[in-house]
């Protein structure tokens, strides 16, 4: 049976080969208890969350102890009372880090109070807002923080049965979490009579199948209940009435990474870094039109500049920066004069867009902000499961408005017709999908307003990205070569070699692959 | 076009997957682990599975259609021996993915969702492959393709052919 003394022999044996091995590579520092990446752009980073990824072997649950792993949950379940255990984690201040920000210890607080012969701990994995993959990270580099962090909140609600609701689209990570789960039992630290006591807990692997809408908490329970994944209408709290109507909590991936942390360095400890009102750090997928596109975590309340050029490198390929789009689908477009916002739950609510799973797509002068918007509205009308009208009908509306402005056909009231759905949609819609859809519309609509209206009135987009209202044109720095007349699929450029050549606009179907052709750049879309 | 399954030549496929419903049937919500095993199995969900189905769990089959439509990852048809999953995220999308989509549709004649008649490729669009920093990326079956461009799909897909 596994107990405190065990975790120490093994720790005391596995610890040193550990830093044996990272010391023959010129990549970690080792000082003292800590364990860290060497590069610079590492220093700028304070990991919690991502402590041991790219540190530890994640197929070996010895180099997670090594690590200090599974001691925070031996002390737990040997020492303190459930209740005590909330209380730590109420005091540490850590929100959810899924996208809504709520307290995880009064998450917890909800299920303990609630009797049940049965409770359930859910670690939501579906990790589907397009551009965040932190969640596929640590379960791919640190599965074992999952569990153990799985096991503590089961210790602290009464459960003894554990899901983890991971995305199919993540093989390598389903076949790490079914290997550590195998470990963990193999060791003792799942499973029953836990650390010689009387707790017991299992963890059990179910996959998604490709709906978005099952990062829902409610729909997600319905998914693992083997219905479709449609939202429930929110009577009761998940924390009293969730999977199979038992008290349920569900965390995400993140927020239990940061669980056995916590215990292991103290609430004061963890207060320290970040804000008040955002205790710790956030992970964020800092992606697209930046020079190092990577994971970075940061404390709290860092500002999206910093983040942006301090750690991304700002804008390669010396284009100009225009905005950095926050929380996926229900976020907004952020642009440059408010890069000075601290990233914390409020003040990125305070302009217009969220938190949410941390993606940070970063946008550059090529970047039609209506298309973008258009991006996300299609996404959300693809993925709305249709239970309600307001989201099912409205986002639909919406997006086919966003596709006639964008094809050159938008009407005057067009702008006000879609800040008028977005009112109904967000407030008549039944879950957070169908509330937030119209972010990225509104917040574009907020900032880039003048984007929209050059598209409406003078049917012309200033990005240059929305293909039916691009003109082509050929400009005397054409040499004739006819290059651009021998691709053209239409046949519409006319001229004799080393003349000039010219583009007949009512024919050209604006492909772009005379453009690609020109030797000399002549071609110019405007 | 039209793919039939034919039960006499999956018989030992059918029965492995006979064995895993015994297995797993009393466990409760087990409907999706089932169907992800025959979709893993078959490679699509056919008619004469999704009875079977049906019959062993004791669901009525519309309730089960009603599952299997829902998801994206179901298919009534075949997946063809390549599967191309093409993500268009946020980060690939900004990055040109649509243009990549479309190369690969022209370079197979074949739309996203649908497989070549002769089940060599699939095309499936994903929602994010979680491979933000690698944008734009595609894979096809394990192997992963990043930083993409138009030009080079012609040479990858030969690959595969």
């Amino acid at each position: 049976m596994i107990s405190l003394e065990i975790l120490e022999d093994i720790k005391g044996k596995v610890r040193p080969e550990l830093e044996n091995r990272l010391r023959k590579e010129d990549k970690y520092i080792i000082d003292g208890d800590e364990i860290g990446l060497k590069d610079e752009y590492y220093q700028k980073q304070t990991r919690i969350a991502l402590k041991n990824c790219d540190i530890i072997d994640p197929k070996n649950i010895e180099e997670y102890i090594a690590m200090d792993g599974y001691s925070s949950l031996g002390k737990i379940v040997t020492t303190m009372k459930p209740k005590e255990v909330i209380d730590i984690v109420k005091e540490s201040g850590l929100r959810g880090r899924g996208g809504a920000g709520f307290p995880t210890g009064r998450k917890w607080e909800t299920a303990y109070e609630y009797d049940a012969d049965k409770k359930y701990v859910i670690c939501n994995a579906d990790e589907g807002d397009p551009g965040a993959f932190m969640d596929r990270s640590i379960l791919e580099k640190d599965p074992h923080a999952v569990l153990e962090a799985m096991a503590i909140s089961g210790y602290a609600i009464g459960s003894d049965q554990g899901f983890i609701y991971v995305r199919a689209e993540y093989p390598v990570a389903v076949q790490r979490l079914k290997l550590a789960i195998e470990q963990a039992k193999e060791l003792g630290v799942l499973g029953n009579n836990i650390f010689g006591t009387d707790f017991n807990f299992d963890i059990e692997l179910r996959l998604g199948a490709g709906a978005f809408v099952c990062g829902e908490g409610t729909a997600l329970m319905e998914s693992i209940e083997g219905k479709r994944g449609m939202p429930r209408t929110k009577i009761y709290r998940t924390a009293h009435r969730g999977l199979w109507q038992k008290p349920t909590i569900i965390n995400n991936v993140e927020t239990f990474a940061n669980i056995p942390v916590i215990f292991q360095k103290g609430v004061d400890w963890y207060r320290s870094i970040g804000t008040e009102k955002s205790p710790g750090t956030k992970v964020f997928a800092l992606v697209g039109k930046v020079q190092r596109a990577d994971l970075v975590e940061v404390p709290m309340g860092m500002s999206l500049r910093e983040i942006i050029y301090e750690l991304g490198g700002g804008v390669p390929d010396g284009k100009r920066f225009k905005a950095v789009q926050t929380g996926g689908p229900s976020g907004g477009c952020i642009p440059e004069e408010l890069l000075d916002t601290p990233v914390d739950f409020e003040s990125l609510g305070k302009i217009g867009s969220i938190m949410g799973s941390g993606g940070m797509v970063v946008m550059d002068e090529d970047d039609c902000m209506v298309d973008i918007a258009k991006f996300f509205l299609d996404f959300t009308v693809d993925e709305s499961c249709g239970k309600c009208v307001p989201c099912r009908e409205g986002t639909k509306r919406m997006l086919e408005i966003l596709e006639r402005i964008t094809e050159g056909n938008g009407k005057e009231d067009d702008i006000d017709k879609m800040e008028k759905l977005a009112e109904t949609i967000n407030s008549a819609s039944l879950c957070g999908l169908g509330q937030t859809a119209s972010n990225p519309v509104l917040s574009t609509l907020k900032y880039f307003r003048d984007e929209y209206e050059a598209h409406i009135k003078d049917k012309r987009c200033p990005a240059g990205s929305c293909s039916e209202l691009l003109r082509y044109f050929i400009t005397d720095k054409c040499i004739g070569c006819t290059k651009c007349k021998k691709v053209c699929p239409v046949s519409c450029i006319s001229g004799k070699v080393k003349e000039i050549h010219i583009i007949d606009e009512d024919i050209c179907i604006k492909c772009g692959a005379c453009a690609d052709a020109c030797p000399t750049n002549a071609i110019i879309r405007k | 076009m039209e793919f039939i399954f034919n039960k006499e030549e999956h018989k030992e496929e059918i029965q492995k997957f006979e064995i895993f419903i015994e297995e797993n049937k009393d466990k409760p919500g087990a409907l999706m682990p089932v169907m992800q095993e025959a979709q893993e199995i078959f490679g699509y969900l056919p008619m004469e599975i999704l009875q079977l189905i049906s019959r062993r769990l004791n669901i009525p089959l519309s309730e089960i259609y009603g599952v299997a439509t829902f998801y994206s990852q179901f298919s009534f048809i075949p997946t063809g021996e390549n599967k191309i999953s093409i993500c268009l995220g946020t980060a690939c999308y900004v990055k040109g993915a649509e243009g990549i989509l479309e190369e690969i549709e022209n370079q197979l004649g074949i739309k996203r969702g649908g497989t070549t008649p002769d089940l060599k490729f699939s095309i499936v669009d994903t929602r994010c492959l979680g491979d933000c920093s690698l944008a734009p990326v595609f894979t096809i079956n394990n192997d992963v393709y990043p930083n993409v461009k138009r030009e080079d799909i012609k040479g990858i897909l030969e690959k595969y052919r």
